[in-house]
């Protein structure tokens, strides 16, 4: 492996594990590339390893063994707030600021890095209206929003420094399945005017087939495969054909509407 | 004599015992903030700390405010005038309802947001400032409230070894078996936790975050 994909991938895990403090292995000899513009989608049940791997990957955790690569160098070499700073993040809808504005929301890491007044009031402009948001948005609490608007928030906030990657975890888990179609939607329109590196974890089959460029497999710690969403259909994989028949009801013509249960009964 | 015409005959040294009363409880408790504050975020920062930080704050609150006064006199500068005396262990009272207000308001903080406010990039001393800090604050004043209300009651006992503060009137008219008197020293102490009280919830109000 192979210095031909070390310069094509963004994101590159080697063979890695994480393990908590003296217990359980979450996640175990991982090893996967993430290429430039591309969304990868981490699917997989509660509990797989999808989000520890997406922590992992800003440096929330840290490797127990193997190496995760950031634009060809490991985490562990990166300043850690430079590295955050350079990657967006996204997780479901608590991780606004409850005593901020929207727009001080959308301009942290722009204020973190020093930008002048000016330049953050009309990036809050210009991702308000990125986002579908009205502007005069830019002055509410967060509890004064629906949680369509929080979600959109959260996006524009993760977009404000312009990051090259963006981390998404359940980014569209808590909200109505009509609510959600509607930002997958969205989401799917942004990337592709915008072409961010984008790894997003979700249990929703549906929104991986819908979003994915390519889906990453997990099942218990274990990464089982990577397919682009035509070969998730096809391929005769056990954990990927559970994965499915876990799906099969939704999938006739009613599938929009029946498919917005969370939890996966396998 | 009524309590009225006591107060208005004695106004002189009724406003004087509740000056120093007042200074007494203010000065213990600034140091109490200053001392518990600090105290209870390093706790969320090395969690180990916990256990005997909480324990030893709670010992202190158990040890009776008079036993404390009198264990304390032999300490060199501080048991060389009452005040001091009596100050330091007011602030010992008041540490362990800051110290522990503080822990948990911090640590009930959204693990979410923290969590989001570290993802980004935010360096420990700014999730701290920004984040931690002013979402716990309602938590920590109401440490404060309770400290405060705390003190201006032990402030009283104080007397006893000669601090001044309207336990000087308490404790006279214990010894002349007047219950007026003792009225007289209990009735402004009373007001005055009232008062703090509630100046201390319009400053949590200030202080409060918007949102």
């Amino acid at each position: 492996m192979t210095s031909t994909c070390q310069g094509a991938f963004i994101v590159e895990l080697r063979r890695v594990s994480y393990r908590v403090d003296g217990g359980r292995e979450l996640i175990r000899d991982i090893t996967f590339g993430v290429r430039a513009g591309e969304v990868l989608v981490l699917l997989g049940r509660s509990g797989s390893g999808k989000t520890t791997t997406l922590k992992l990957i800003n440096r929330l955790l840290i490797p127990t063994s193997g190496e995760v690569l950031v634009e060809g160098q490991s985490t562990l070499a990166w300043d850690a707030i430079r590295l955050r700073r350079r990657i967006g993040y996204v997780i479901q809808e608590t991780g606004l600021f409850p005593h901020f504005t929207v727009a001080r929301n959308i301009t942290l890491v722009p204020s973190l890095e020093g930008w002048p007044l000016e330049r953050r009031r009309a990036r809050v402009e210009e991702l308000l209206s990125l986002v579908g948001l009205e502007p005069q948005l830019a002055e509410r609490y967060p509890h004064e929003l629906s949680g369509g608007q929080r979600q959109r928030v959260g996006v524009a906030r993760a977009l404000a420094a312009d990051p090259p990657i963006l981390l998404l975890d359940e980014p569209f888990g808590a909200l109505d399945p009509i609510t959600r179609a509607d930002l997958q939607r969205e989401f799917k329109a942004l990337h592709a005017r915008l072409k961010k590196t984008a790894v997003l974890v979700t249990h929703d089959l549906r929104e991986a087939l819908f979003l994915a460029s390519r889906i990453a497999l997990f099942d218990s710690g274990r990464l089982v495969g990577l397919y682009s969403p035509g070969e998730f259909l096809c391929t005769s994989d056990p954990a990927a054909v559970q994965y499915r028949a876990a799906f099969e009801p939704a999938w006739d013509s009613a599938g929009s509407i029946r498919s917005g249960g969370k939890e996966l009964k396998v | 004599m009524s309590l009225w015409t006591f107060f208005v005959t004695h106004r002189l040294e009724t406003t004087e015992l509740a000056l120093e009363h007042l200074r007494l409880v203010g000065v213990s408790m600034l140091l109490a903030v200053a001392i518990g504050v600090p105290s209870g975020i390093l706790l969320t920062r090395h969690p180990w700390l916990e256990k005997p930080v909480l324990g030893t704050a709670n010992v202190m609150q158990t040890i009776p405010s008079l036993a404390l006064f009198g264990l304390l006199l032999p300490a060199p500068w501080i048991g060389a005038r009452a005040d001091r005396l009596a100050i330091l262990a007011l602030t010992l009272y008041g540490l362990l309802p800051i110290i522990r207000n503080t822990y948990a308001g911090i640590r009930g903080v959204n693990a979410a947001v923290v969590e989001a406010a570290v993802g980004m990039g935010m360096t420990d001393r700014q999730v701290l400032l920004q984040v931690q800090l002013p979402l716990a604050t309602s938590v920590i004043i109401a440490g404060v409230r309770v400290a405060a209300v705390i003190s201006v009651g032990v402030a009283t006992i104080a007397a006893a070894i000669g601090a001044g503060g309207l336990g000087e009137y308490i404790f006279r008219g214990l010894s002349m078996v007047n219950n007026q008197l003792i009225l007289a020293g209990a009735v402004p102490a009373a007001l005055l936790a009232l008062l703090a009280d509630v100046a201390l919830g319009l400053v949590e109000r200030r202080l409060r975050p918007a949102g």
